[in-house]
């Protein structure tokens, strides 16, 4: 008897305590702070229902950690696309119900409203994001236009910033090295195409820093430590617009996709996950959060009206991955790919850091 | 009153004096047990079950072999079949799964276990579930027209691994050997990682460890020997980073040592290197070192202080008035009484370095990463059991060193304070 109850409170106090708030994941910055402003706050304010929002550095790792351990204290996730499909195939994830997504504030029906792959199986879009690289135009008034550019240590002399990863980082290499994006993905199937991108990579690394969190790439701009970071492009557009930091984004060679919210398996409010998630995709969910950071909404609808920045003035358009300028030279990211490949590149590339 | 005889003593209420005696001790021995029980199910509970787990999950993975048991019973029947090659009735048993995969919506995880070894895998099994339920007989040509990767016998011999529930596969990739056509092999250089890691980690920590007992053995004898008021505010000089947070002095080094930090602005103030020139200590090895070594410092200081505190100053004064050197006294009588005090702080420093993961991954940057951060990365990468068989690694790689310990300098003599 008394060994069970050791047993159990031991349990009890390992787990949160459970409450009855709805939780939010995400990547927390300014990021995190746009889905509080656009999402969290007016849904708080429309419903009733607690709704609070944690951080991570990808909330992907903690979820699956979670589920596995069958002690979930999170509702609704936000998770990059490939990580989404994944945790679906692996059954960590509730499938979506699309009946329940409302139709655009113009009457079009979800399933047409939202574009191409925006909504899976088991995960709504919230927003198309881009890996980018940034510079600072006080430092380099002659910028870098190109992703050549980045690669160009001769014109452009200086520490590189880079995500410590394999995602982004291998297909920035190739297509600085002259591939078009559309051969991409092909060509890091082979395994002369991955050495090729590594080849690119070795050129710059010892002079490369690598950031894991977002928030980390528009830091170590300013700190003057790189010249020149990959970053998410909605981190740069915050710190110029918010901070007036001179921050420029080459859109040239970026790389976007769509980010997702989802439900993980054995949420404690499942239903109120849902409909959290059905308010924060609606068509004013996803412009209330394109008017907090320039990541583009997945609904045609929310696009009809031009969509301004929180500043009252800013227009958006042109800072966002999906506007036309920006995709000249651009390349979707195939979650097919990375679902396959994530663990054997990464294990190579942590191979390659080391060396 | 009962009365004593000669023969045999008993209480006051006549029972034997022995007997009642056993009794109480048991009494009090059941309490005392009693006593500790907390303890022993907080270090059962909270120790001895995760490490078992973790040594269980490292050789354990059943998400293919519980959701492929038709191919799994045909490969228990066929131990010798040939990979290169197999037969139909091994394709009818991978469709008749695939097709099972489907409905039950375990092709992911199938898929994702195959794909630890051979990697594709998880897509491969994606289009070949949704296709299952169409094929017809024979279904090798079937298989193999939809995709030729079927055929790859890696890929079989992926399968066939992980059709057991228990397998030694997740201690092979820790040892840097990949999954071949002909079978596991030694990895090509250039994704060799693991053993390399292992190596430098233990040498990193050997360096930490010889920085650490250099800087702490004169602190530890100041603190020993000023006097009580002086030693006081020293000793609160040693304990105040071991009170503040790790994340925060590990930032304040990043501070300090970035190169726009002010180590470096201070030798460029001061003309000692150029602008250009700035030096590289953070996000790399030097970084890695140096915050560990200021982290874990106070782990050498203590024990070395708790042995010197006890050592009598008449001892060198003896060996002073008999006419040694002050450094043969220091090396002949100071030193060797301080070994137990060495001892002690090298071997927690140590261990402590080994499995040490937020500093590197914070200051480390490309080279600066130790094992741990690998364990952490295949957390991260939900490959729990891969995490697990190097975990249990560098437990057994610990564990010998202390059995070596134990043996040269014996763990009796260990003083920690």
């Amino acid at each position: 008897m008394k060994k069970t109850l050791i047993l159990t409170t031991s349990l009890v106090s390992f787990g949160f305590a459970a409450n009855a708030d709805i939780t939010v994941m995400s990547w927390g910055g300014a990021y995190g702070e746009a889905q509080t402003e656009a999402f969290v706050k007016p849904f708080v304010a429309a419903t009733g229902k607690a709704t609070i929002m944690v951080d991570s550095d990808n909330p992907a790792t903690p979820i699956k950690a979670m589920v596995e351990s069958g002690n979930v204290t999170i509702d609704v996730a936000s998770l990059e696309y490939a990580d989404a499909i994944r945790l679906c195939d692996e059954g960590v994830l509730e499938p979506i119900d699309m009946s329940l997504l409302p139709a655009g504030a113009d009457g079009t029906p979800a399933a047409e409203d939202f574009l191409p792959g925006a909504v899976t199986e088991c995960g709504v879009s919230t927003d198309i994001w881009s890996n980018v690289f940034a510079y600072d135009s006080s430092k380099l008034p002659e910028g870098p236009t190109s992703v050549a550019d980045f690669f160009d240590l001769e014109k452009f002399p200086g520490k590189r910033g880079l995500r410590k990863g394999a995602k982004a980082v291998l297909e920035l290499a190739l297509m600085g090295d002259g591939v078009p994006a559309a051969e991409v993905y092909d060509l890091l199937r082979t395994p002369e195409g991955v050495d090729r991108a590594f080849a690119k990579l070795d050129t710059i690394k010892d002079q490369v820093v690598w950031w894991e969190a977002g928030s980390q790439a528009p830091q170590l701009l300013a700190d003057g430590e790189v010249v020149m970071t990959t970053a998410y492009n909605g981190r740069i557009f915050a710190a110029a617009q918010n901070e007036g930091k001179p921050f420029e984004i080459v859109w040239d060679g970026q790389i976007y996709e769509n980010e997702m919210f989802v439900v993980p398996k054995g949420a404690p409010n499942m239903a109120d996950a849902m409909e959290f998630i059905a308010f924060a995709t609606s068509t004013e969910g996803l412009r209330a959060s394109a008017q907090q950071i320039s990541y583009g909404p997945a609904r045609k609808s929310s696009m009809l009206e031009e969509i301004i920045f929180k500043d009252g003035k800013t227009v958006m358009a042109p800072h966002l991955p999906t506007a036309p300028e920006n995709l000249t030279n651009a390349l979707e990211t195939s979650a097919d790919f990375w679902v396959d490949f994530d663990s054997e590149l990464n294990e190579r590339f942590q191979a390659w850091l080391a060396q | 009153m009962a009365e004593a005889t000669p023969t045999l003593l008993t209480t006051a209420d006549g029972r034997p004096l022995k007997a009642a005696l056993a009794e109480a001790q048991v009494r009090a021995k059941r309490r005392a047990f009693l006593l500790v029980l907390p303890l022993l199910a907080f270090v059962l509970l909270t120790f001895l079950v995760p490490i078992g787990y973790m040594l269980k999950r490292s050789f354990e993975h059943d998400g293919f072999a519980n959701s492929a048991p038709a191919l799994r019973a045909w490969f228990a029947e066929n131990p010798g079949f040939d990979p290169a090659d197999p037969p139909e009735a091994a394709y009818a048993a991978l469709v008749d799964d695939l097709a099972r995969m489907q409905v039950e919506r375990t092709t992911g995880i199938a898929g994702t276990r195959v794909n630890y070894s051979v990697s594709g895998t998880i897509s491969l099994f994606k289009a070949g579930a949704r296709a299952a339920a169409d094929l017809q007989p024979p279904f090798k040509e079937a298989l193999l027209a939809a995709d030729a990767k079927w055929g790859s016998p890696a890929l079989w011999r992926g399968m066939e691994s992980a059709s057991h529930v228990y397998t030694p596969e997740f201690y092979l990739v820790a040892a840097d050997r990949k999954l071949t056509d002909e079978g596991w092999a030694r990895g090509e250089d250039k994704e060799r990682i693991y053993l390399y890691l292992f190596f430098k980690t233990f040498l990193i920590s050997g360096i930490i460890t010889v920085l650490c007992l250099l800087l702490a053995f004169p602190v530890a004898h100041l603190l020993a020997t000023l006097p009580m008021a002086k030693s006081a505010l020293l000793m609160i000089l040693v304990l105040l980073p071991f009170w503040t947070s790790l994340l925060v002095r590990t930032t304040s080094w990043i501070v300090l040592l970035q190169e726009q930090g002010v180590v470096n602005n201070m030798l460029v103030a001061m003309g000692l290197v150029d602008d250009k020139g700035r030096l590289s200590m953070m996000y790399n090895m030097t970084g890695t070192i140096v915050a560990m070594t200021h982290v874990l410092l106070p782990f050498m200081i203590l024990p070395l202080y708790s042995v010197m505190k006890v050592i009598p100053p008449s001892y060198a004064r003896a060996a002073r008035s008999l006419g040694a050197t002050s450094w043969t006294t220091f090396r002949r009588v100071y030193l060797p009484q301080t070994l137990p005090g060495i001892a002690a702080g090298s071997l927690l420093v140590f261990i402590l370095a080994v499995g040490y993961y937020i500093t590197p991954a914070l200051v480390g940057g490309a080279d600066g990463q130790l094992i741990s951060n690998l364990i952490a990365f295949h957390m991260s990468k939900s490959n729990w059991s891969l995490a697990a068989a190097i975990a249990a690694m560098l437990l057994a790689a610990i564990l010998a060193l202390y059995w070596i310990y134990d043996r040269l300098v014996g763990i009796d003599r260990l003083k920690f304070g």
